[in-house]
């Protein structure tokens, strides 16, 4: 069916067609529009799920995480300091192997506080052991989570939906949402490895000391190892299924022969994509990497769609502070003890700050002039800096 | 014996490494005999979770969680409102359980929550008084002049500061229609008081005092004799509250001194030298308070409607 729809609640409607046993989550910009359309759904009878509003994201999490344990399908959604509030929960969950999906709004992190949409909260999390998807318009966003429920149930592995913040969230487009007999086909119903149960009482979460703890980290990550391949399996039974395909791991865009590769996370691909078109009319051959999946990070995939590439330009919305841009950094680890191209960490569009198709241009521009290795914040206002304003 | 009447006998079983005489271990028996083998159990981080499922091993027969130190209530929460959208709830009971820590400071948002939602689950609190599995460091629930690891008497220091945080209160606060306190000197009324709350729908809160050998610092085997003094001293009452009235206060048939509590335990042993007569007052107080506890209306004032 199509519809001409706000992101939020066409995420919304891919959540209700999954069929939830469990929704609960607490209210946060920009999550909220989410929130707020499932429980216009729950209330007015269209979505038969248990649904909770917890007193905190921390609760919210927990609660996900007693109703992932006790066999049921369990959905949540926050962003920036509602996902830091989770954390501890959001590890627990991933460690206690229980396959909750996340829609993470993506937004700026406080301080100072800022409602606006880059990527820092999802990012700062990558070492938590859920799988993270980036999506880059809201029709990826709805098909994304209908193979989200997938993977993490075949894996017993969390997966997180990372969506930007109001970009994405809160603009109307028009989406395809698929017929309920058709989720059902490709989304099963649930059918946990282990769930608390009187019949067959089991034991989650016991205290593992030095003597076995290295395992249980070292099987989550293999298992998330191999959730690369089920990530694109899905993705192309989606396809299949659905006719619609945004990529599995990483989707490469021109990228043959291209003087130059800018390669990014979410919704500033479609930006890129226009940046790159006008760049090849002015004769500068540009080409794209997506970067899809960010955990589990696909180095291979990476390393195959940069063949023969000798200068990079990674463009992303966070940063680790006293380092680069964190995708940067992990784009180097994909050619490990193999010729690597030059790589170079932009930073840009924080807090909401616009990145406009110019600036992305001149990113390629000055890279296919001089591809040294660098480091550099993008889009900052000289007198601020100076202090002459603020 | 076939396996289901093992089961049955012990849901709990012997054989983990929790100290000898440890309260808490003799009532998280009890709660479970109590309540039978068809329930599911949320446990916050705590000495209980810890010597009881130290892996490969676990003492439970019954299916059992361990999230987090402070969020047993919500992930309980979560259990249940799945449980019955599923349709698989018919039947089960689900326990929350947690250390005073793990209940009256980190996990008080998750716990009003909780009852602020009214789940059908029993809380239990296990009242050691204090942080005992990271070394006896004070809680808020630990009682006033207590020596823990951070409230140490000093110079400038008579032990802990303040009072015991009213537990019990703050659920009868939330509307809880089943409030109770219980300890291990009496386990007949423990485990009816576990079996009485599990036949309300609804949120339920139990406070269980459990005496902490090395916490508390006495001999093993005057666990059972603390608790029982404890209540006879007044410092701990045993009553019950159903929908905002005190139903039943079990008052002790003879009342004692509070030295007589107090003198035993090392964690009260400095109110016995010079300076300590002040807190000794003051806890001669709490008790005479204490002693007071009559059934009736529960004195809350605000907008608090019990759920009935
Ligand atoms: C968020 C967090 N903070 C601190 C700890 C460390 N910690 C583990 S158990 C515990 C104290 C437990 O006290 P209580 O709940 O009273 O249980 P007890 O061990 O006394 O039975 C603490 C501080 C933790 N596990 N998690
Ligand atoms: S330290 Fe206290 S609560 Fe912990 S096992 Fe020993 S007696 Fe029990
Ligand atoms: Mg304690």
């Amino acid at each position: 069916m199509r519809a001409i729809l706000e992101g939020s609640k066409a995420v919304a409607e891919a959540v209700r067609l999954c069929r939830p046993n469990l929704v609960c989550a607490y209210p946060i910009t920009p999550q909220t529009h989410i929130v707020e359309e499932l429980s216009r759904m729950v209330a007015e009878g269209s979505l038969d799920a248990g649904f909770v509003l917890a007193e905190s994201e921390f609760g919210a999490a927990s609660v996900v995480l007693g109703g992932s344990a006790v066999g049921g399908r369990a959905y949540t959604a926050t962003s920036s300091q509602g996902l830091l509030l989770m954390v501890e929960v959001i590890f627990n969950i991933a460690g206690l192997r229980l396959p909750v999906v996340m829609t993470c709004a993506n937004r700026a992190v406080s301080a100072p506080i800022n409602i606006w949409n880059d990527q820092q909260d999802s990012v700062s999390i990558r070492d938590s052991g859920w799988i993270q998807l980036y999506v880059e318009d809201n029709q990826e966003a709805v098909d994304t989570h209908i193979q989200a429920f997938r993977i993490a149930e075949e894996l017993m592995i969390p997966v997180m939906v990372c969506m930007d913040g109001y970009v994405l969230t809160h603009t109307v487009e028009p989406v395809d949402l698929p017929e309920q007999e058709e989720v059902d086909r490709f989304l099963p119903p649930y059918r946990p490895k282990y769930r608390l149960d009187p019949d067959d009482p089991f034991t989650m979460g016991a205290m593992v000391g030095p003597e076995a703890y290295m395992e249980t980290r070292y099987h989550l990550h293999m298992d998330m190892m191999e959730a690369r391949s089920v990530i694109r399996r899905v993705a192309e039974e989606y396809a299949e299924s659905f006719g619609r395909y945004h990529g599995g791991l990483v989707e490469a865009y021109d990228v043959e022969g291209a003087d130059v590769v800018l390669v990014s996370m979410g919704s500033l691909l479609g930006t890129m994509r226009e940046a790159v078109e006008e760049l090849r009319e002015e004769g500068l051959k540009v080409g794209l990497l997506k970067i899809r999946c960010f955990r589990p990070f696909p180095k291979e995939a990476i390393h195959d769609a940069l063949k023969g590439v000798g200068v990079v330009g990674v463009i992303e919305k966070d940063v680790s502070l006293g380092l680069e841009g964190t995708l940067c950094s992990e784009m180097r680890a994909a050619f490990c003890g193999e010729e690597s191209p030059e790589i170079s960490s932009f930073v840009m569009g924080l807090g909401g700050r616009d990145i406009t198709v110019e600036e992305i241009k001149q990113v390629a521009r000055e890279l296919a002039a001089d591809p040294a290795c660098r480091v550099e914040f993008r889009g900052l206002k000289e007198e601020l800096l100076r202090g002459d304003e603020g | 014996m076939n396996e289901e009447a093992r089961r049955v006998i012990n849901l709990m079983e012997p054989g983990h490494t929790g100290c000898a005489g440890c309260g808490q271990a003799i009532a998280a028996r009890l709660v479970i005999k109590a309540a039978g083998p068809r329930v599911i159990v949320a446990n916050a981080t705590g000495c209980l979770e810890v010597y009881t499922t130290t892996y490969p091993r676990s003492s439970w027969e019954v299916p059992w969680i361990h999230s987090l130190f402070e969020n047993a209530a919500a992930v309980a929460a979560g259990m249940e409102v799945t449980l019955k959208a599923m349709g698989r709830y018919e039947g089960i009971k689900i326990i929350a359980q947690a250390g005073d820590g793990g209940t009256a400071d980190i996990g008080m948002g998750c716990i009003s929550g909780m009852f602020e939602r009214g789940h059908d689950i029993l809380y239990v609190c296990y009242d050691n008084e204090g942080y005992m599995n990271t070394g006896y460091q004070r809680s808020g629930l630990t009682p006033l002049g207590a020596r823990t690891t951070t409230s140490p008497p000093g110079r400038l220091s008579y032990g802990n500061r303040t009072r015991k945080k009213n537990m019990p209160m703050i659920a009868v606060a939330h509307g809880v229609p089943y409030v109770a306190t219980a300890t291990v000197s009496e386990p007949r009324d423990l485990m009816r008081k576990v079996q009485r709350a599990l036949e309300i729908e609804g949120p339920k809160y139990l406070h269980i005092l459990v005496p902490c050998v090395p916490g508390w610092g006495y001999e093993s085997e005057l666990t059972v004799e603390l608790a029982r003094l404890a209540v006879e001293t007044n410092l701990f009452p045993l009553f019950e509250v159903e929908n905002g009235v005190i139903t039943k206060v079990k008052k002790p048939k003879e009342t004692r001194p509070v030295e007589d509590y107090l003198r035993p335990q090392r964690r009260f042993a400095h109110l016995f030298r010079p300076g300590g007569e002040e807190i000794l007052d003051e806890l001669r107080r709490i008790a005479e308070e204490n002693s007071r506890l009559e059934p009736g209306p529960v004195r809350l004032f605000g907008p608090t409607g019990s759920k009935s």
